[in-house]
């Protein structure tokens, strides 16, 4: 027996074996997903675990290593979300998801640390050791909302899109703010003195951490895109390059101290229209599909970590401390929450109401980063009351909080996803309205929103895509399937009604100069049309609508006059397709 | 300067609360567009270099001119406009206010989908036919040499087909969709908030008067 020998692959494998099959465990069970969110079954099941191993080997069950944990485990993820993300709600609502992350985590931190600070003054509780600035310490890491755990809840319940890019835009951003705060304090519990200039250069340090992540974000998505410009003979190493760049985004962000999450989100972000456009349906599907499974693998294996790391000798357990931590994490995600709506709903039209702010503020989940934050503290003879705290922090919010909010949501009515189909109708519409705003502000003179999406767009199309797609490749043949499939239904519709082709003008939506492939015709009798269009083929207009949007346009408006008159043509296909139709029978 | 001259018909439009502030910051840029004239012509539009790179400039600048948004009787183009029909058209693109009731709310979101319904309605017969559609459709993807102008006109056409859908429902085989109407058009527009998109910032209703 040569366990040694495979000791390390095999535990890995086994551990990922038990993380898939406790997910479909879970599944079996139609009811508890509705009713426990995932992530509070698997932190079970990795409690279980814990005891298991503590009670047969009677020490502490191995903890999630730090670096194992942001090194492998949280990169999918964020990979995930990033790649994913709707841009363009996202970019709708990039001030106030930049306002919350900055401006709400930092009002967190000094509001959890000095709170803290002010609790262990109190006699009573024995914790006059602890000084502000390790209070201030716990502060930055408890306060950042976590992206996997408010991920893995909101996944479920549906709220509102703009809701939803809210509280998980500033789970992802507010990266950049909690790496800062952790580790200047962290430097500051080891320098003797602390001068002022040290805080300016915190300051400094925010700014630099920041934006350095997105420009290291950025450029690596636009090599990644560069790249797969000249993939188009070795079509199967494609999705490759996606996760590679992504992943070396990421490291090399963490290898200059700058915040890894938001350089990875802004290479996805910047990458994938570009890269979308470039490589073959193919490997599109499977970048989805490996992108998919790698966050889900990862993020079931960090919730059973948390629950086996749970169990052990890690915790003081100081109850006074724990209680007033959590209670201070809900009211200062409360009130920063409530203060900062208040300046955001003055300046903007579209205001953010009293129950998607409740949905803001209880939805702060904590997760897996302060975890391996906290174990990341240098040993200092209080780091294990800190453990403890941190550990029932994360255990409340993801029980209780994750349990509760989905019937808060449907208790409170909070405005939910639309879950209508998207039409080709609403994105000309948008597309219309887009343009409409940016000639009102260019004619007004003002420079808003749309002025510089419209700036930004032109500069897009002018150099970027030169430079970044290999061709304009339009999908062409998807459109043409559907309305093959549309006219196809038009005419089985004909036929049924026992009309051949004399009606008058109908909507015409038949491809002229398109006819069915002889193997097709075969096929039209016994095929089923779904109602709706494909998703897929929907998404490719929409593709093409938003791509190709902005060009230079001809000058001279087109009056048209003419209305569509009793176009022969519909009728003759129909008649035509039918006839075909009944002769192959 | 001192303020712009305006009628009682504009400040009819806005509610009492807008500043002079905005309406000095339009005059001066009409002043500037229509170079230093009384009114503005169709022509002047040009001297804006950034609209000239905008699909539907022409579109745009046909609505300004429009009689139907110049809330005046008669129909058809007018040939030059002066400054109280340019703000005319700009209150198309004013906020929503916090006060508004519901009936309020109801007929500011039926003005501007009026006005986006003459942009798109070129021939003035209150309909929008399939090929005005495709027009549109065109224009919005223009400019692209690689788009072929059929997957434009098909995409306009499935548009038209699913508007039908929404308006009419299940058709015979012997009806004929004529065209979208006013009706089916706000039908369409349900599911996009267009009180809250289709405003121009600058036009927001300063905050502090609102205090007084």
């Amino acid at each position: 027996l040569d366990y040694q020998h495979v000791q390390v692959p095999f535990e890995i494998t086994l551990w990922i074996m038990l993380a898939s099959l406790a997910k479909i465990g879970f599944h079996l069970y139609n009811k508890l997903p509705s009713v426990v969110p995932e992530s509070c079954l698997l932190i079970f099941v990795g409690l279980i675990m814990g005891g298991i191993i503590y009670g047969l080997n009677d020490r502490s069950p191995p903890v999630m290593d730090s670096d194992i944990f942001f090194l492998y485990l949280l990169p999918p993820i964020v990979l995930d979300a990033g790649y994913f993300m709707p841009s363009r709600p996202f970019f709708e609502n990039i001030g106030t998801i930049l306002l919350y992350a900055v401006v709400g985590t930092i009002w967190n931190v000094f509001g959890i640390g000095f709170s803290l600070y002010g609790i262990c003054q109190v006699k009573a509780f024995r914790l006059q050791d602890v000084s502000l600035l390790h209070n201030l310490l716990f502060g930055s890491l408890i306060a950042a909302v976590d992206p996997v755990a408010v991920l893995a809840v909101f996944e479920e319940i549906h709220v509102n899109e703009k809701l939803h890019i809210l509280v998980f835009g500033e789970s992802l951003l507010n990266d950049a703010v909690t790496v800062v705060l952790y580790k200047l304090f962290r430097s500051f519990c080891e320098m003797p003195t602390i001068k002022s200039v040290d805080v300016f250069a915190g300051v400094g340090k925010f700014f630099v951490v920041g934006l350095g992540g997105v420009l290291v974000g950025l450029s690596f998505g636009f090599t990644a895109a560069f790249t797969t410009r000249f993939t188009k003979d070795i079509r199967v190493i494609e999705p490759l390059f996606v996760f590679l760049y992504s992943y070396l985004s990421y490291l090399t962000a963490e290898m200059f101290h700058l915040s890894g999450i938001v350089a990875i989100i802004s290479c996805a972000m910047g990458m994938k229209r570009y890269v979308e456009a470039n490589i073959s349906l193919k490997s599109h599907t499977t970048v989805k599909y490996f992108m998919k499974m790698w966050s889900s693998v990862s993020d079931t294996l960090i919730f059973i970590f948390l629950g086996v790391s749970t169990i052990g000798e890690n915790h003081e357990w100081n109850w006074p401390y724990i209680c007033f931590t959590v209670i201070f994490c809900l009211i200062w995600r409360a009130l920063g929450v409530l203060v900062l709506t208040f300046f955001v709903n003055r300046f903007h039209v579209n205001t953010i109401t009293s129950k998607d702010q409740f949905i803001i503020a209880y939805g702060g989940l904590r997760g897996a980063i302060c975890f391996s934050l906290v174990f990341l503290l240098p040993d200092f003879h209080r780091k294990k009351l800190f453990i403890a705290a941190t550990t029932v922090v994360i255990l409340f919010t993801v029980f209780v909080q994750g349990m509760t909010i989905r019937p808060l949501v449907d208790l409170l009515a909070v405005k939910r996803k639309r879950e209508s189909a998207p039409t080709v109708g609403e994105q000309i519409h948008i597309r219309f309205l887009d343009h409409l705003l940016a000639g009102i502000e260019d004619i007004s003179g003002h420079w808003g929103q749309y002025y510089w999406k419209d700036k930004l767009e032109y500069f897009n199309s002018k150099y970027l895509q030169k430079i970044l797609l290999r061709e304009y490749d339009q999908p062409k043949s998807s459109i043409v399937l559907l309305y093959e499939k549309l006219e196809r239904k038009h005419a089985i519709e004909l036929a049924q009604a026992g009309q051949l082709g004399h009606s008058p003008a109908q909507p015409s939506f038949l491809c002229s100069g398109f006819l069915c492939s002889s193997s097709d015709r075969t096929v039209l009798a016994d095929q089923k049309l779904e109602d709706a269009p494909n998703p897929d083929a929907l998404d490719n207009m929409q593709e093409i609508l938003a791509r190709h949007l902005y060009r230079i346009r001809r000058t001279g408006p087109a009056y048209n006059r003419h209305t569509l008159p009793g176009d022969s043509e519909p009728s003759e296909r129909a008649k035509e397709i039918l006839i075909l139709r009944h002769t192959n029978r | 300067q001192g303020q712009a001259q305006t009628g009682p018909g504009v400040t009819s439009l806005f509610s009492p609360a807008v500043t002079s502030e905005q309406i000095e910051h339009l005059h001066r840029r009409f002043k500037q567009l229509s170079q230093d004239q009384l009114t503005i012509r169709k022509e002047n539009f040009d001297s804006i270099p950034d609209l000239e790179f905008n699909p539907i400039r022409g579109k745009i600048v046909h609505a300004f001119f429009d009689k139907r948004n110049l809330r005046q009787e008669s129909d058809g183009l007018a040939d030059e406009i002066n400054f109280e029909d340019f703000l005319t058209i700009m209150s198309y693109f004013r906020p929503i206010e916090m006060n508004m009731d519901e009936e309020q709310l109801d007929r500011f979101r039926k003005e501007k989908l009026k006005f986006l319904f003459h942009m798109y309605d070129s021939d003035h017969d209150g309909k929008i036919t399939l090929q005005e559609y495709r027009n549109v459709v065109e224009e919005l993807l223009s400019g692209n040499p690689h788009l072929e102008k059929e997957s434009a006109r098909s995409i306009a056409d499935g548009a038209m087909m699913e508007a039908a859908s929404i308006c009419v429902g299940q058709m015979g085989p012997d009806q004929v969709y004529e065209g979208i109407t006013f009706e089916d058009f706000l039908k369409m527009w349900q599911g996009i908030d267009i009180e809250t998109k289709m405003h121009v910032r600058f036009l927001n209703v300063d905050t502090i008067a609102h205090c007084y």
